[in-house]
């Protein structure tokens, strides 16, 4: 069992500028070749999360205060990036930021900076084997291409660096359905085919709990609920305020919001 | 007609050194938003580390020439290392002020070893350099220029269209925060583009050394006449810093030819703020891409 864990974070405390704090007492387990997703409102504190891991809180002048994250067996809490990127973690981005005035390939090719001076060939080809979509385009700069097209690319930018253990910031940010859809089928696929473990952090809570192996829910800096991803769709309160299906079908009124939010700080 | 081309020789020669000066100052802008005040002493630097391999040890021109460019390169990226890399983080105007503390100090450095006065290259171009054609005719020096010149663009053109190195560099202009997410080493980017930026400025010393003769306070205003240059050509553009460059040359030759020599350093300020009245992000500035 042991052995199958690839990311352990115990207890960590984030706090930003020395003053304010935003991750209170966050644990969590990542298995090897699992899908994690992190859940959660605005403000909860899922980028941080993921920014503790990669350890892009320090250009933002964030610090791990408290706990340890362990990659590995190693802890890597409040390291450069370089060295975690190094190691195997790469994290996409929210709001995709690609590289505007590069061309798609190119785009690409920043995605080797990890292992620089290693042929790189094989691994354009099969980005573009995931998205055929950037094959077409290879060619035309990043600033002029569509939200799907750009999701598309900065996760397969991501792939180039063989990441071990693939941090995704709200891929499904403003992209239609059904290339939402898209996206998500290649994930699943990237995670079965690559054995790339994979943390996801999302607003689309059904999407992700069905690709997903286990979740995790955020609330102010806190874990609040976690289980298998099975469990969680069918857990009566992710159901009402995230599926935003009613628990029982029928009556919703504002009293259920108060029993959730009565049970939330059980929780 | 003679004395028109030969203005016109002149100034695309001394306009493409200015560009070639203005590029290194692009890049640092580029990589790190850094206003380098210290440019024009880098030049000045590499123009006397030259000046001392030549005369002093008495080594071959060719020899000297890449030892200059390797010791440009080099304190380039000492500079970075000890002076610059400290400050990553803090507030761009104190790396800014740095820069122009730097700039008094190598000026004072190098009026201590050299003093003020004026020192020359020993001549060692050959004459059959020059080209003699018709009304035309451009003095070894300038045929010169416009050879390295020319070497130079294309090579730093290839370097950051296809090595994957200029692509990092490229890509820590574009989006630091994503080079970073990437393992992008950006301290070393930036490391880089002052090693380069050095190696570039060291070259034009030399070349306007070979023009004018070497004096700190003539080589070290070449910094300033940087600005205009890339103000010019848009900040942020290598093409145009070069393009830039020959524009600002052609008018100062012009003006000294045709006008009056004394109003040759001010007319391409003139011009400048007109250009940047019709486009203000220069001629050749990135326009945002708007849609992300």
């Amino acid at each position: 069992m042991e052995d199958n864990i690839l990311l352990q974070i115990n207890n960590i405390s984030v706090v930003y500028s020395d003053v304010i704090q935003v991750l209170k007492g966050v644990s969590l387990t990542v298995e090897k070749n699992h899908i994690v997703s992190l859940l959660g409102s605005n403000g909860s504190g899922k980028t941080t999360t993921l920014k503790a891991i990669s350890g892009l809180l320090k250009p933002e002048n964030g610090k791990v205060t408290d706990g340890t994250i362990l990659y590995s067996g190693e802890p890597i809490q409040n390291q450069s990036p370089e060295t975690i990127t190094r190691a195997g973690i790469i994290q996409v981005l929210e709001g995709r930021q690609p590289f505007k005035y590069l061309t798609i390939e190119e785009n690409l090719r920043v995605g080797t900076a990890t292992r620089w001076g290693k042929p790189y060939r094989q691994d354009i080809d099969l980005v573009y084997r995931y998205f055929p979509a950037l094959l077409a385009r290879r060619k035309s700069l990043a600033g002029y291409c569509s939200g799907g097209e750009l999701q598309m690319l900065v996760m397969g930018r991501a792939l180039m660096a063989h990441p071990e253990l693939l941090l995704l910031d709200e891929p499904s940010l403003g992209l239609a359905p059904l290339v939402v859809k898209e996206i998500f089928r290649i994930i699943k696929r990237i995670n079965e085919e690559q054995g790339t473990t994979i943390v996801l952090v999302e607003q689309n809570a059904n999407m992700a709990l069905q690709i997903a192996h286990t979740g995790y829910v955020m609330e102010n800096g806190k874990i609040v609920m976690e289980g298998r991803a099975l469990d969680l769709i069918e857990n009566p309160d992710i159901k009402e305020f995230y599926l935003g299906m009613a628990a029982s079908g029928d009556s919703r009124s504002y009293r259920d919001v108060k029993s959730y939010r009565r049970r939330k700080r059980w929780l | 007609m003679n004395f028109f081309m030969q203005l016109l020789v002149n100034g695309i020669c001394v306009g493409f050194l200015y560009g070639i000066s203005a590029m290194g100052f692009v890049m640092i802008f580029k990589s790190s938003s850094v206003l380098n005040f210290a440019h024009g002493e880098l030049i000045a630097i590499g123009a006397f580390l030259f000046l001392v391999l030549v005369t002093w040890a008495q080594l071959p021109i060719a020899l000297s020439f890449f030892i200059t460019l390797a010791g440009c390169f080099a304190l380039g990226f000492i500079v970075e290392r000890l002076f610059l890399r400290p400050l990553i983080g803090e507030p761009l105007i104190f790396v800014i002020m740095l820069t122009v503390g730097l700039a008094a100090m190598f000026k004072g450095l190098i009026l201590l070893i050299f003093g003020g006065n004026l020192h020359t290259y020993p001549r060692f171009l050959p004459a059959s350099l020059g080209i003699d054609y018709g009304p035309v005719n451009i003095p070894p020096v300038y045929v010169a220029t416009l050879i390295i010149g020319i070497t130079f663009l294309v090579l730093f053109g290839l370097f950051f269209k296809y090595s994957s190195q200029g692509i990092y560099m490229r890509s820590v202009a574009d989006n630091q925060r994503a080079a970073l997410s990437l393992g992008v080493h950006v301290r070393r980017v930036f490391a880089l583009s002052w090693a380069i930026a050095a190696l570039v400025a060291g070259m034009s010393g030399i070349v306007l050394g070979i023009i004018n003769g070497i004096n700190v306070h003539d080589l070290s205003s070449i910094g300033l006449k940087v600005f205009p240059v890339v103000i010019l050509g848009g900040l942020d553009s290598i093409g145009g810093a070069i393009i830039g460059g020959i524009i600002i040359g052609l008018l100062e030759t012009f003006t000294g030819g045709y006008i009056s020599p004394s109003l040759r350093d001010v007319v391409p300020y003139i011009v400048l703020v007109f250009i940047l009245m019709v486009k203000p992000y220069g001629l050749f500035g990135l326009v945002e891409i708007e849609r992300v």
